[in-house]
């Protein structure tokens, strides 16, 4: 079971595990239009669930800044030189799952979130974890 | 700065070679060029002519286009041959009557076809077989006629009566010789050549004279020596080529004794001023028929136009082709006439094989070679022979059929850099190994920039071993694994999963890869799966592999929205169908198009909005029409006989049959076809992966033509089908390409690095030599009879349908897809119109 280590950040219930799809991705609905700070304006983040590989919950932006639109989540999984990341489907550039960060531009990072699984609740803390 | 004014007199092949190779050199700009053609169309390819019979259009045999030519910045003049030129003045005078000053004159005037002068040979049914003119007047006479006769047994009287027997004639070769094809073949050789073409149905008359033609009750009698006759309604002469000279000669220049118009090595004519090449040329007291020394002559011209040396001092004229399905080789010194040539014949009569070399006193030196049945050593033969390779010890092992593998291969190594490669493009091994040097890594890419193997395809082998062995030799490793998850290329792993009969990627992946997948390996043994057990792409082990376009079953725009489009079969749709296309658009607000395929496509359906959409489009009688996947696509289609004038088949009909017998297929890209309903071929179907084209008697079909980026014109596969023979090629054609092709490999691309061409792949396709025929079939009965419209499954599997939610935690729609109006119709917003809108007014 995935190992996340508690901290501070304002945790989010978003889904159940059975929403999840193995090996690929779905899209939820993060943030709260009225709140300020880090919570501030609505955000949509693509979960991803990887049965074989540690650790096995990723979230991470859904919106591909290079192609202009929220699509990360229909994005195929693949695994490069070890890494496991998400091909965004208009343009193809590879994101890596664990930090967001392009592998084609590195001026081009997504951000990424801590992902909790609490029996089968699947929440996720939205206060960007790196950055 | 003056241009120089060039003149070029004639518009064959050569012609227009010498205008192509002009037009892609900077001293282009240095001549005003005109040209002048006797024809009324630009230069076409002639050496293809007989495919004019078998479906090939007047334009796909163009080479020479008005429009190009004026791109070029030359003057082209049809209809007008020169009638005389005055060499003191430097002046023409065309037959028209236009009088143009010159400084260079270019003759490309070719030949004409000699016709014995035999009583009666003027008579309105005797044709000759040289311009698409004398074919329309074949065809014609052939409508109300029984039988035909050839008068000659060279190579074009042979190519000549084959077009008889596909109109549907019966037909005769008759020939003076003792033999067919005797400047190219010995006795032997020539004697087996006879037996198989008889075997054809053609029958041949050698060592017959033809003494009189004569009008006998509508029919046309000849009269051979010997007292002996044969009664034909129609006669084709094709008894050699003469030069065409008439004007050099009326202008006093240089003329051999038989003919010709005497050339030296510049290509200059006896006037400094006036060159001549191609078949109208003598050089070294030779005329030569082929296209390859046209070409050189052509390219030489030009180089001493622009102040360089180079220079044209005769050709190889070996020949490999395939005359009524029966490969012939002929190499240099067939007749073995060179002083203490000895030679060593091979004989198979049972299979129908010939093969003879000839070689110098001390056994050292290929001097010449025949092949007829099996030309597979004829490339390795010419390379001994064009090269002076010294022979091996026992050169019987050069034609003696393989024994354990024991026959020495010559490797590429064994060539000079100088030795052609490719003689249509004239490219020699050491500018392949430039190329590879210069960073291409495959075949295709190779035949790409240097052209090798790109006009008969006869090289393709020996150039796929000159690439390999160069980048073997600059370390390369041709690495053709699919991915670092799977070392095996596609067409191993189709094995490994068709044999181990394994049913999902994770087994593959457990069993015989490494590592969780990529974007490469997922789709591709994705679609190996499918191809073979046909599972609908969303159940359970396959989530994940698709691209998002296979996933959600719909293409994704620049937006994140989708387009969907429904299957039009054969572009055949019902009004009511058309309006609920209409309604449908309407009531999502869709974008709506008319596609190249002959469907409709409707864009900017939001994710979740997909299901909806499709349940009243099923409802209405539509199928998905697999735009999304790689598979088969459209069958675009004209009208046909039902409705046009000109059709000769059922076109939409057979569309329609084969729409709904390959839909759904998964191959390695995805898959175009079109039917014609005659040879107008409004359709389109030589753009095609497999075209189909309607003929008096039945189907002929083109395989592997693409459009798009890299366009390529299909090849005509085979002719005159009936429908049940035409499917079943297709079957057999479509299967073998799923198993062999290369990830993401169009049908055009796999047939080029395909080994043996186009011709292995009739071999396998029509002759069944691999034996695989009934597997592929079966196969592909598999695919077809598991078919299942994957919208309508999924729209009624819950689970399924649980992917096409835009969030997962709330039924909201994604506020960052924005549309705005454009001529009637919602497009997707543009950065700065999506800050207009969220900004308040």
């Amino acid at each position: 079971m995935n190992q996340v280590a508690i901290n501070p950040a304002p945790w989010q219930p978003v889904c159940q595990r059975s929403d999840l799809v193995a090996n690929s991705g779905v899209c939820a609905l993060m943030g709260d239009p009225s709140a300020t700070g880090p919570l501030a304006g609505r955000r949509s983040i693509a979960l991803f669930f990887i049965p074989h590989a540690t650790p096995q919950f990723y979230a991470i932006d859904n919106w591909d800044p290079i192609a202009g639109a929220g699509v990360i989540a229909r994005g195929l999984v693949a695994e490069i030189d070890g890494e496991l990341t998400v091909a965004s489907p208009l343009y193809k550039h590879h994101f890596r799952l664990r930090d967001g960060a392009c592998l084609e531009d590195s001026n081009v990072c997504l951000r990424t979130y801590p992902v909790a699984l609490d029996g089968d609740c699947v929440s996720v803390a939205l206060a960007p974890d790196r950055q | 700065m003056v241009k120089q004014k060039l003149i070029v007199i004639g518009n064959g092949m050569v012609g227009h070679h010498f205008l192509e190779q002009l037009a892609a050199r900077p001293e282009r700009a240095l001549f005003e060029v005109t040209v002048f053609c006797a024809e009324p169309r630009p230069a076409y390819d002639r050496v293809h002519l007989s495919e004019y019979f078998a479906g090939r259009s007047a334009e796909d045999l163009a080479m020479g286009k008005v429009d190009q030519y004026r791109e070029w910045g030359y003057e082209l003049l049809l209809n007008d041959a020169v009638a005389s030129i005055n060499r003191k003045e430097k002046t023409i005078i065309s037959a028209s009557g236009t009088t143009r000053p010159y400084d260079h004159l270019i003759l490309a005037t070719g030949s004409y076809p000699f016709v014995p002068p035999i009583p009666g040979h003027e008579h309105a049914r005797c044709f000759v077989y040289r311009t698409l003119e004398d074919l329309d007047a074949i065809r014609a006479a052939s409508e109300d006629a029984r039988c035909g006769v050839v008068v000659g047994g060279g190579l074009l009287g042979l190519e000549a009566a084959n077009a008889l027997r596909e109109l549907g004639l019966e037909a005769h070769v008759v020939e003076f010789a003792p033999g067919l094809m005797s400047v190219q073949l010995d006795g032997g050789g020539s004697e087996l050549l006879k037996n198989k073409i008889e075997d054809l149905g053609v029958t041949v008359h050698t060592d017959t004279a033809t003494e009189l033609i004569e009008e006998v009750g509508g029919r046309l009698r000849m009269q051979f020596r010997g007292d002996r006759e044969l009664v034909t309604d129609l006669i084709v002469f094709s008894a050699g080529i003469r030069p065409e000279d008439k004007l050099a000669g009326s202008a006093g220049l240089e003329l051999g004794e038989r003919g010709g118009i005497v050339i030296d090595e510049a290509c200059r004519t006896s006037d400094p001023h006036i060159f001549a090449i191609g078949e109208c040329a003598l050089y070294d007291n030779r005329i030569f028929g082929l296209v390859a020394p046209g070409y050189s002559m052509a390219r030489t011209a030009i180089a001493r136009l622009c102040g360089e040396s180079a220079s044209f001092t005769g050709a190889d004229m070996s020949t490999k082709l395939k005359l009524l399905g029966v490969e012939v080789g002929s190499i240099g010194d067939a007749h073995g006439r060179a002083e203490g040539a000895s030679a060593i014949t091979f004989v198979d009569e049972q299979a129908g094989v010939y093969k003879r070399i000839i070689m110098d006193g001390a056994g050292k030196k290929l001097l010449g070679a025949v092949l007829v049945g099996d030309t597979g050593d004829y490339d390795q033969l010419l390379q001994y022979h064009l090269n002076g390779i010294e022979l091996p010890e026992q050169p019987e092992q050069l034609i003696l059929p393989a024994v354990d593998g024991e026959t020495p291969a010559l490797g590429a190594g064994a060539l000079p850099a100088t030795a052609t490669i490719c003689s249509c493009h004239n490219v020699s091994k050491g500018q392949i190994m430039e190329a590879v040097q210069g960073g291409c890594c495959s075949l295709g890419e190779v035949k790409e920039q240097t052209c090798a193997a790109t006009g008969c395809g006869g090289c393709a082998a020996l150039l796929k071993n000159v690439v390999d062995e160069e980048l073997a030799a600059l370390g390369v490793e041709v690495n053709n694994h699919l991915c670092p998850h799977f070392e095996f290329t596609r067409q191993e792993l189709f094995h490994i999963v068709q044999v181990g009969e394994i049913q999902t990627f994770d087994e593959l992946l457990e069993k015989h890869g490494r590592g969780h997948g990529c974007e490469i390996c997922k789709p591709t043994v994705a679609s190996i799966l499918a191809s073979l057990w046909n599972d609908h792409i969303h159940s359970k082990p396959h989530v994940g592999l698709q691209d998002t376009n296979d996933t959600f079953m719909a293409n994704m725009q620049k937006n994140g929205s989708y387009s969907v489009v429904p299957r039009v079969p054969g572009g055949e749709i019902t009004p009511d169908r058309l309006i609920v296309l209409g309604q449908v658009a309407k009531k999502y607000n869709l974008y709506t198009k008319i596609t190249g395929g002959q469907r409709v496509d409707l864009f900017g359906a939001r994710l979740e909005q997909l299901p909806e959409i499709w349940r009243e489009l099923i409802d209405a009688g539509f199928e998905t029409g697999h735009a999304y996947g790689k598979s088969l696509r459209t069958v675009k289609s004209c009208v046909g006989s039902t409705w046009c004038r000109f059709g000769v088949q059922d076109s939409v009909g057979m569309a329609l049959h084969i729409e709904n017998r390959y839909k759904g297929l998964r191959s390695p890209h995805k898959i175009k076809m079109a039917v014609s309903g005659c040879t107008r071929e409004c359709a389109e179907a030589q753009s095609k992966d497999v075209g189909v084209i309607a003929t008096e008697n039945g189907w002929n079909l083109f395989v592997c033509g693409n459009g798009g980026m890299r366009p390529r014109h299909a090849d005509l596969f085979a002719t005159d089908l009936d429908d049940e023979t035409l499917v079943r090629y297709i079957d057999r054609f479509l299967m073998f390409y799923v198993r062999t092709a290369d990830k993401l490999q169009r049908t055009s691309v796999w047939l080029e690095n395909l080994e043996g061409g186009l011709d292995y792949l009739r071999e396998v396709i029509i002759e069944d030599k691999l034996g695989i025929g009934a597997e592929l079939e079966e196969q592909m009965a598999r695919v077809i009879g598991t078919y299942q419209c994957e919208w309508k499954t999924a729209i009624n599997d819950p689970e399924m349908l649980k992917r096409f939610r835009q969030f997962v935690n709330t039924d909201e729609p994604d506020e960052k897809i924005v549309f705005v109006e454009e001529r009637g119709q919602p497009r997707p917003a543009r950065d700065d119109e999506v800050v207009k809108i969220a900004e308040p007014a």
